[in-house]
């Protein structure tokens, strides 16, 4: 989905909250939000995708103001809701209030699929394009280089597809690349002398 | 009440959630006794950038070593014992007097956790996460690691299973340093790619 957890290149942000030293967690709730989504995660055996979505749903304004843990929580929060193991109603009673949760899932379900894809369709030195799609589901193929060309640089092991595994228990695997773009390719303002990698699945690519 | 007296801060709205879905998990049986306090401890203590930093110093003091960390990162960080989740498909990028490199994840905020721990808040904060693939060169000046015009910048997006690690140059003036010497000097920042030596 365009959800607000692709950030790549969105402006107006500002400063990094800068910090060479900071402590593991900062409060006890930091830690414990962290383990009830390991608790979670495992009761409902949630893939990695299926853990991602259930942070990217979250409600925009949300996400923006509130901090990693506390998307943590939301995520176990929503995963539990949406598997049973509690209401939302539980939730609301025993925090005694609001206990916002993330938005539904717009995907279908997927619940068939093509089989894997054993062997990489690039090489290093390929040029690739990447699909200018959007799909309505999860997906690791960031917005800021869709439809964007760039250079295999590496041709990594064969993998679950997240789009796929997100949204039920079908998996496809198939190979991962790294691609290099040129700033210059991605932004009118690209810096000079940069160049940026991303980690892209087989089906995110088409030849160039 | 009397002065004095004790008077604990009351819970904020987000400690009241956090509390209310671990007894409601609590309840039906689902979190294991002592599991929060040793994951908890885990990351505080075990999992974290002093493991990082003795790969790093091991590559710099054994060029064997180093060539089989940059030829497959996973399989030499296992040779010092580290591995584990989000450390299973590990790739190390070298920094060298032309070259510096960055690690983002713009998406959420992968990170090799058994070399590095828990990344810090900034790195999972929208600015670093936005701007650091748009305008790296003005975001590493503004923290603190300002680049000539001619070392070129390698930013690396995780975005699927790879986890990587920055192999930091050695600082200059540490050719007496043994091995665990070098180690105290390598931050977490560096490794990161956020941070020269």
């Amino acid at each position: 989905m365009d959800g607000i957890h692709d950030l790549g290149g969105m402006q107006g942000f500002g400063e990094v909250g800068y910090s060479p030293a900071e402590p593991v967690f900062r409060r006890r709730w930091e830690a414990v939000a962290r383990a009830l989504l390991v608790v979670v995660a495992g009761a409902v055996k949630a893939s990695g995708g299926e853990f991602r979505h259930s942070i990217e749903r979250m409600e925009p304004g949300h996400y923006l103001t509130s901090s990693y843990y506390e998307h943590w929580l939301t995520a176990a929060a929503t995963l539990a809701v949406e598997h049973g193991l509690v209401t939302h109603s539980e939730l609301e009673a025993r925090a005694g209030g609001w206990f916002p949760l993330s938005g539904p899932v717009l995907a279908p379900p997927v619940v068939d699929v093509s089989p894997d894809v054993d062997r990489p369709r690039f090489d290093v030195g390929d040029r690739v394009r990447v699909r200018e799609w959007h799909p309505p589901g999860h997906t690791r193929c960031p917005g800021y280089i869709r439809g964007k060309n760039g250079t295999v640089v590496r041709v990594d092991g064969i993998h679950s597809v997240p789009d796929i595994e997100a949204h039920g228990t079908a998996r496809r695997r198939e190979p991962t690349y790294s691609v290099r773009f040129d700033a210059a390719d991605l932004w009118r303002d690209g810096q000079r002398g940069v160049r940026v990698h991303v980690d892209l699945w087989d089906s995110y690519l088409e030849r160039s | 009440m009397s002065v004095g007296g004790h008077h604990p801060a009351p819970a904020s709205p987000v400690e009241q959630r956090v509390a209310a879905l671990e007894a409601l998990l609590t309840e039906r049986g689902l979190v294991p006794a002592g599991f929060i306090e040793e994951i908890t401890r885990r990351y505080e203590s075990e999992i974290g950038p002093m493991n990082g930093a003795k790969v790093v110093a091991r590559a710099w003091v054994d060029p064997q070593y180093k060539q089989r960390l940059l030829a497959d990162g996973t399989a030499a960080i296992a040779e010092l014992g580290f591995g584990g989740p989000e450390g299973d498909h590990m790739v190390v990028v070298q920094n060298t007097p032309g070259i510096h490199n960055v690690i983002v994840c713009t998406l959420c905020s992968c990170y090799p956790w058994p070399v590095l721990g828990l990344p810090p808040a900034w790195y999972k904060d929208p600015p670093y996460r936005a701007r650091m693939v748009r305008e790296p060169r003005t975001l590493l000046a503004e923290m603190g690691c300002p680049l000539p015009d001619d070392v070129e910048i390698r930013v690396w997006d995780s975005s699927a299973e790879v986890r990587y690690l920055v192999l930091p140059e050695r600082p200059p003036g540490t050719e007496g340093m043994t091995e665990a010497e070098l180690a105290d000097l390598v931050t977490r920042d560096s490794m990161i790619g956020a941070a020269r030596l």
